[in-house]
């Protein structure tokens, strides 16, 4: 399917979603509808970094509160509307993540992680000292109760949301088939081989710091606005550190659509279990699947699936995840 | 801000034993993360277990909470053991520990932490000993006890550690598992066997460095994750893997931390740890006493 094909049918699908969600005539469908739509962007932001070159970032949260901060000192010089503070948001965070990469992408996989999870707490700990911004103590942020096409304001940020998460499916396959996603590929696969074989790592990988950092931003941005009130222990949550990275492994790296799985899937099962159970109870439940799909289904539901269509279909030939077979302890795979 | 010289030498003082307790905060990590190669982000989460272990004991018998650290090593070191197998079963045997392995510790970290919440509550608690109260004056210099008891304790236990990972067989092949298995492989010892041990140890430890913060702090179940970082700064700083090197790396952020947070205020302090950490991976990735 060509990409904006594929673009024109999400939007259609979006646009369904958004008549079945009008449909509903309950307000509830949007602000539950919002969260989930968010960690679709969120955790195909995840993925492009963590999933299609292999680094795992730690920091999906303080990129999150970027925007949704960014959104906040904007506010307080001028309200604007909110597309424009996406687009701020997504420059902001996308700025941070080039120089995020620039500072760590020498370091190979865990220091990598680690550097990630040491950026957010810098990042929280200026965000507190930081007056401007409301500080430790929040900053509140009140939201016109209506907006003039859509009625109510929920469903105004309920589309916009949409709107962010089709488009950052559409990008997460533009990059997948280009050959963006093929270098990026090589980097998750062999970095030494790929960079013996003349792939230009280090610009990729700032590549993918860059759009992963910048989606996560874009929804963070509106946040402040679908909260009211933000404080830095919750824009720099670790439910959404830990929730862009449970949604994409347990529904399946290695392509677009296994994050998409993954956040309505678990999305979906922690608003429901947020209602009916606690919310304690939701974040043990995500710990839980994770840990479980990583020990037993490593390549998540989507892997599942094609276990399945594999099994029925013999002779079928998949894209295979090759892993050269090396031994370990080989001289410079540890910075 | 005026600068006072007392307050500037209490603050090093201070520093000083906070450094000896990430000591051993940071021993565990270093045996895992510095000598094996096993990235355990959830080892903080342990030493919040081992706080509330040492809690309970504390609360329900009435034993001294250190001590209570000390008698609860076999049972982490059991879990550290378990723990271990499942993930050299499901990651480090097929090849796959870097990301999936990275998750599974991400999952433990919150499963612990989650089900402390549930099980505790989010109230802070706090043990009862005799030297959390009393406080030792020099002149001018304060060493409050219930800081130095755990820095002492800490660096005892830091000595052992050494002295095992140095002077026998299992501590040797602990050493010998970090540069090369096949050799060992070849000296007829099970690499696997070995490691499950350190990682064992590394888990034990974290009963210890539990204790020790519940005596200096009072605890609640997301302190763990303010370790995460400083943790892993000390690691990273003091070598990755070499214990001389995180005593030093430790004092020195304790120093840094406690100067921060007395001269420019505590809300700066946690960026300390990280900003250490991040200037460390981009200047000298090799640490202070680098293997």
């Amino acid at each position: 399917m060509r990409s904006d094909v594929f673009l024109l049918v999400w939007l259609v699908i979006g646009a369904a979603l958004y008549a079945g969600a009008e449909a509903l005539g309950n307000d509830y469908v949007f602000f539950a509808g919002y969260v989930v739509l968010q960690y679709i962007v969120l955790s195909t932001a995840w993925n492009i970094l963590g999933g299609y070159c292999g680094y795992v970032n730690f920091g999906s949260a303080a990129f999150f509160a970027l925007g949704a901060y960014s959104t906040v000192a904007i506010h307080q010089l001028h309200p604007m509307p909110i597309p424009v503070l996406v687009v701020f948001g997504g420059i902001v965070s996308g700025v941070v993540g080039l120089g995020m990469g620039y500072l760590t992408l020498r370091l190979r996989g865990a220091f990598f992680a680690i550097a990630t999870l040491a950026l957010a707490v810098v990042l929280e700990t200026l965000i507190v000292n930081w007056d401007y911004v409301g500080g430790s103590r929040g900053a509140f942020i009140v939201r016109p109760e209506t907006i003039a096409p859509f009625g109510s304001y929920i469903r105004y940020l309920f589309l916009i949301m949409l709107l962010l998460a089709v488009g950052s499916i559409a990008v997460a396959r533009l990059i997948e088939r280009s050959r963006l996603g093929y270098g990026f590929a090589t980097i998750r696969d062999d970095e030494m081989a790929a960079e013996a074989s003349g792939v230009p790592t280090l610009w990729l990988k700032l590549i993918a710091t860059t759009i992963s950092g910048a989606l996560m931003g874009m929804a963070g941005a509106p946040f402040p606005y679908y909260i009211g009130y933000l404080q830095p222990s919750s824009a720099f949550g670790l439910d959404y550190a830990v929730n862009s990275i449970a949604m994409p492994l347990i529904g399946g790296t290695t392509s677009w659509i296994g994050p998409l799985i993954g956040a309505v899937v678990l999305g979906s099962l922690q608003q429901i279990a947020t209602v009916t159970i606690s919310s304690a109870v939701n974040l043990l439940i995500v710990g839980f699947l994770l840990v479980a799909f990583v020990i037993v289904a490593p390549n998540g539901i989507v892997g599942l699936v094609q276990k399945y269509v594999q099994h029925k279909r013999v002779g079928f030939v998949g894209r295979h995840h090759v892993k050269a077979d090396m031994p370990a302890g080989i001289p410079g795979s540890t910075p | 801000m005026i600068f006072s010289f007392d307050l500037f030498i209490n603050a090093i003082v201070s520093g000083v034993l906070i450094g000896g307790f990430y000591t051993a905060v940071t021993s565990g990590v270093s045996l895992s993360f510095g000598i094996l190669d096993i990235v355990n982000i959830a080892h903080p989460a342990f030493i919040i277990l081992g706080s509330y272990v040492a809690y309970l004991v504390n609360t329900e018998l009435g034993i001294d909470p250190i001590v209570a650290g000390v008698v609860m090593t076999p049972a982490f070191y059991a879990l550290g053991a378990g723990i271990y197998q499942v993930y050299y079963l499901s990651f480090e045997k097929r090849g796959q520990e870097s990301l999936r392995g990275l998750a599974f510790f991400f999952g433990l970290l919150f499963i612990t932490e989650v089900m402390l919440v549930l099980y505790f509550g989010v109230d802070y608690r706090y043990v009862g000993a005799s030297y959390i109260g009393p406080t030792w004056h020099f002149g001018n210099l304060d060493v409050p006890l219930r800081l130095l008891v755990p820095c002492l304790v800490s660096l005892l236990l830091i000595a052992v550690l050494q002295l095992v990972l140095t002077k026998t067989f299992v501590g040797r092949a602990i050493m010998a598992v970090a540069q090369d298995q096949f050799a060992l492989k070849l000296m007829a010892i099970d690499p696997v066997r070995i490691k499950r041990i350190a990682f064992g140890l590394s888990i034990a430890t974290a009963s210890l460095a539990g204790a020790f913060l519940i005596v200096i702090q009072p605890v609640e179940p997301s302190v763990g994750r303010q370790y995460i970082g400083r943790v892993f700064a000390i690691c990273v700083l003091g070598g990755m893997g070499s214990l001389p090197g995180t005593v030093i790396a430790a004092m020195l952020i304790g120093i840094v931390e406690s100067l921060t947070s007395t001269f420019y205020g505590p809300s700066w302090a946690p960026a300390v740890a990280f900003g250490f950490l991040l200037l460390t991976l981009a200047v000298r990735p090799a640490g202070l006493l680098g293997r």
